[in-house]
């Protein structure tokens, strides 16, 4: 039963796909009603799959198959797994997907390709969903390319955008990277085991095999997989790809580059959680506390509302990723859950700002002012009350205030990371965390104030903008309810009594013991006595980020100029996003470039020189054998040709047009054949 | 010496005899006719077989399907030229050659090869299993073979339609 | 007692069944190769599957005791009906272009 729902609700998007990408045109309203209705279906299966699953079936894993191909002794099979992070995930994309469906009906309703973007918003969901729900690495793999092609599709929705077709290169050559650590990860994995499902895999390490024997090897897989997670969910050093991936569609960024695919790298460093040794979490957790220090220290300087939220995203996913490193499991996910809820409706809300302020920068036939830029808003409270109330409630709960769903899980990480550091002695990660989590209240903060508070940036336009129409402001509803702490867990202070705690525990290790990371139980001990304190501090800092961002840009008792003087470097750093794509295009294209530079100096003078040396050599050479060639080799050429001419039409003979004759030749050498074999 | 195998070499002979004519008759419209004799003769062979459905369907099939076809295609493709009635012949040593060739090889092979022969009295009954059969295992090739068909038929019109006639036809409509 | 012998033997088997087909096929060979008529060649076809058939039917009846040989038998019938129709509407058309259905008129690929 579960598996055919789940395969129903993987395939219809699929369906959805095939449907509007052939006859999308011609169906009325180009067939967004259709992708949107078939998401909605998947939507309530999902829910009913999650409520039947954790309610009834809490502990059991469904999983059905079939041998797709079988090579030598090696069987490749395709298949479906159900457990309880696959149900929770399933509900997670669904939701947004079809929550961006219903927002896309009117942000997009004039766009050329509209049919189009609704087929690829279908192609990607079922991508996703395939990410989700299979069973083994190899189909993982293989969804895993089509949910970047699909990417790569949305961010060039507008491809005649130089910008945007260059963001939507960008964004999937350098997933290619990390793809490609993840294969090499895979095929280790398969070379040793000869499996690629998470069930044979885990069975034969728990039973004490290792990848060429040495935890070394397992490590390293591990690690390598963990490059395709790198990739998809940008981090560092590869996270330069989402920002630019902004040049799509808003709801686009919502689905794809909030909440959905880029949490797909998070699902897979869950997925292979109980393979990952002690080192390869302790890097994950160091590249997670990275990139969210460094996208954090970005974002609060940035001036596009969608590249704020887009550092923030990417702060936010190295959130998760350190969580999973530290080992607090159901933290890292739990966030991924409730930050897809109110990340995407962040960015529709931004989508929501950026169609206000384009429709009234539209009627006033003004094409020069950046419809996506914070400092020509402010004071779009009064206009858009909808949005803003929303707006306001997604930003309490990135910044983790109580009552919130993002208070609940960013607090479970901060104390993981405490905990981990109390058992290990890695203090820098629980300062960056803790720093993060200020600098993200602060920035959030920012742009809240300066889209909605304030005096507007121009008056006489201020009066024309208008609140978006309800299919917008309905998903930011429905999301806004989302971001609230009673979905996750009935105590607003604890996640941990909740059903998502329960229903989701950390799943055990099944690596060789000397290579574990610390065993749950000694681990939650940790989480609990310090777990308190992280509370208390988590959310002092948050208000005190809250408190500098209000002073600043609200009450102005502080100069923002000012404190960007004082900084220094620091400030000019932050506002060049610390020069990493000036970086890699002077290193890696750079370097691409001078190697070219040197072989061609190499070519003009060296090889050059050398041909040149030898010119009159050759022509003296030349001067003599042009005589045996004029008479001698072109009496053979020409003898040649005329032969092969000669035969032609001899041969030519045999094309005598006469199907009965080509028969006669047929039937001739399939009797001789015959005879052969006779 | 039972009655079977008179009927088999009667039958043998009348369907290798109307063939024989058939192929070296010089009017077209007798050769027609011959195949008729020849088809008819197949049809009783299927019988001496127990595929007394496979029978019927040659007898409807081919005598009273195909070869309509086949005169219908010589009275349309002959008009008023008697003459045209005449089939000459080409390439006939080769062919002779070859199609001795090929029946001396064929009967070599069969006569040679270890044929794992059940020696049991065939089934008598097969409409009934065939009907199920066509219903159950075969009944995508079945559908599939019907959608053949139409598809036939249709594109037997579209080719046997003269250019001019079609685009008149078409701005009629 | 000879002509006894003889009788016993020429009981009709399953080689008795394939040389016919043989025969057959090599007639419609036969045909197929040295008609200049393309109705006649086609004749010579409809020839060529009814020897096939006939080994079908003739291998069902005599080895597997089962019905997939005359099964495959029918579905040879149902392809020859369509091949003919087909086949023929093509003779028609290429009568239209020619104005002939004499295959060696018809050498307009000629190399």
């Amino acid at each position: 039963m579960f598996t055919q729902a789940s395969l129903f609700i993987l395939l219809l998007p699929l369906l959805g796909f095939l449907i509007l990408i052939l006859f999308g045109k011609r169906l009325p309203r180009q067939g967004d009603w259709l992708g949107t209705g078939f998401l909605g279906i998947t939507l309530l299966l999902s829910l009913w799959l999650l409520i039947v699953k954790i309610s009834s079936h809490s502990t059991e894993v469904f999983s059905s198959g079939f041998t797709w191909a079988l090579i030598g002794d090696y069987s490749f099979t395709l298949g479906i797994m159900i457990d309880n992070l696959t149900v929770v995930m399933l509900v997670v994309v669904t939701l947004v997907s079809t929550l961006v469906h219903l927002f896309s009906i009117a942000y997009m309703k004039d766009d050329v390709r509209y049919s189009r973007y609704y087929a690829y918003l279908g192609l990607f969901s079922f991508s996703m969903l395939g990410i989700v729900l299979t069973s083994n690495l190899l189909l993982m793999y293989i969804f895993w390319e089509l949910v970047g092609i699909s990417s790569y599709l949305l961010i060039g929705h507008w491809y005649e955008k130089k910008s945007a077709s260059d963001a939507a290169n960008k964004a999937f050559i350098v997933n290619r990277i990390g793809d490609f650590g993840m294969f090499i990860g895979i095929m280790i994995l398969f070379a040793s085991f000869a499996t690629f499902s998470f069930e044979g895999i885990f069975g034969a390490l728990e039973a004490g095999e290792l990848p060429f024997g040495s935890t070394g090897w397992l490590t390293a897989a591990g690690i390598l997989i963990f490059c395709g997670a790198v990739g998809k969910s940008a981090q560092f050093p590869l996270h330069v790809w989402l920002p630019d991936a902004m040049e799509g569609p808003t709801p686009v960024s919502a689905l794809i580059h909030a909440a959905t695919m880029v949490a797909a790298g998070v699902y897979l460093v869950a997925r292979v959680f109980p393979m990952l040794t002690a080192d390869a979490l302790l890097l994950i957790a160091y590249i997670g506390a990275i990139t969210a220090l460094i996208a954090a220290t970005i974002a609060i300087t940035q001036n596009d509302i969608k590249k704020v939220l887009a550092y923030s995203t990417v702060s936010q996913l190295g959130y998760m990723i350190m969580a999973l490193g530290v080992g607090a499991w159901t933290a890292g996910f739990m966030h991924l859950v409730t930050h897809a809820a109110f990340k995407a409706g962040l960015f529709l809300g931004a989508g929501s700002v950026i169609y206000a302020m384009h429709t009234m920068l539209h009627k006033r036939h003004d094409h020069t002012t950046d419809a996506q830029d914070i400092r020509n808003m402010g004071g779009l409270r009064s206009k858009m009350p909808y949005t803003y109330v929303t707006f306001l409630i997604f930003t309490l709960a990135i910044s983790g205030i109580p009552l919130t769903s993002g208070f609940l899980s960013k607090d479970e990480i901060l104390a993981g990371t405490l905990a981990f550091s109390t058992l290990n002695g890695h203090w820098i990660l629980p300062m960056i965390a803790f720093l993060v989590a200020g600098l993200t209240a602060f920035y959030m903060f920012r742009l809240l104030i300066l889209t909605f508070h304030g005096k507007p940036a121009d008056e006489t336009g201020h009066q024309q903008i208008e609140e978006s129409p309800f299919v917008m402001t309905l998903p930011l509803m429905i999301l806004a309810a989302l971001s609230l702490f009673f979905f996750y867990s009935f105590n607003p202070i604890g996640a941990s009594s909740g059903w998502f705690w329960q229903a989701l525990e950390r799943p055990l290790s099944v690596v060789p013991e000397i290579v574990q990371p610390a065993a749950y139980p000694i681990f939650y001990q940790a989480v609990s006595s310090v777990h308190t304190l992280a509370m208390v501090l988590s959310v002092v800092i948050a208000l005190t980020g809250i408190a500098i961002a209000v002073l600043m840009y609200h009450r102005k008792k502080l100069d923002p100029a000012a404190a960007a003087q004082k900084a220094g470097f620091l400030y000019t750093g932050s506002l060049n996003k610390w020069y990493f794509d000036e970086f890699y295009s002077k290193v890696f294209v750079g370097g691409v470039m001078a190697i070219t530079r040197i072989l061609r100096w190499f070519d003009e003078k060296v090889v050059d020189g050398i041909v040149n040396a030898t010119a009159p050599i050759a022509r003296g050479i030349s001067r003599g054998s042009g005589w045996v060639d004029h008479n001698i080799v072109d009496g053979l050429v020409n003898a040649t040709a005329a032969g092969a001419s000669q035969a032609g039409g001899l041969l030519s003979r045999i094309q005598s047009g006469k199907v009965q004759t080509y028969l006669v030749y047929i039937l001739f050498g399939m009797l001789l054949l015959g005879i052969f074999f006779i | 010496m039972e009655l079977t195998t008179i009927l088999f070499y009667l039958f043998s002979a009348v369907t290798l005899g109307a063939a024989a004519v058939m192929v070296f008759s010089r009017n077209i419209v007798h050769s027609a006719f011959a195949l008729m004799f020849s088809l008819i003769g197949v049809a009783a062979l299927y019988v001496l077989l127990h595929a007394d459905f496979m029978a019927a369907t040659q007898l409807l099939v081919y005598v009273g399907g195909i070869l309509v076809l086949i005169l219908f295609g010589v009275m349309l493709t002959n008009q008023g030229h008697n003459t045209g009635f005449r089939a000459g012949s080409v390439n006939l040593l080769p062919a002779t050659l070859l199609s001795v060739t090929a029946a001396a090889v064929l009967i070599y092979a069969f006569v040679t090869a270890d044929w794992a022969i059940t020696d049991a009295e065939g089934l008598t009954e097969t409409v009934h299993p065939l009907g199920m059969m066509l219903m159950g295992d075969y009944l995508l090739p079945f559908i599939s073979a019907g959608v053949l068909l139409l598809i036939a038929i249709i594109g037997a019109i579209l080719i046997s339609t003269k250019l001019s006639d079609r685009s008149e036809n078409s701005s009629e409509i | 007692m000879n002509l006894q012998i003889l009788l016993s033997i020429a009981e009709p088997g399953l080689n008795h069944f394939l040389i016919v087909s043989a025969l057959l096929f090599s007639l419609g060979v036969m045909a197929v190769l040295s008609k200049r008529n393309v109705i006649m060649v086609l004749m010579g076809v409809e020839l060529i599957l009814n020897s096939a058939n006939i080994n079908l039917i003739a291998f069902s009846r005599f080895t597997a005791l089962s019905l997939e040989g005359q099964m495959m038998g029918l579905f040879v019938v149902i392809l020859a009906a369509a091949e003919a129709a087909v086949a023929l509407a093509i003779v028609l058309n290429i009568y239209n272009r020619f104005n002939t259905i004499n295959l060696d008129k018809i050498s307009t690929m000629k190399g």
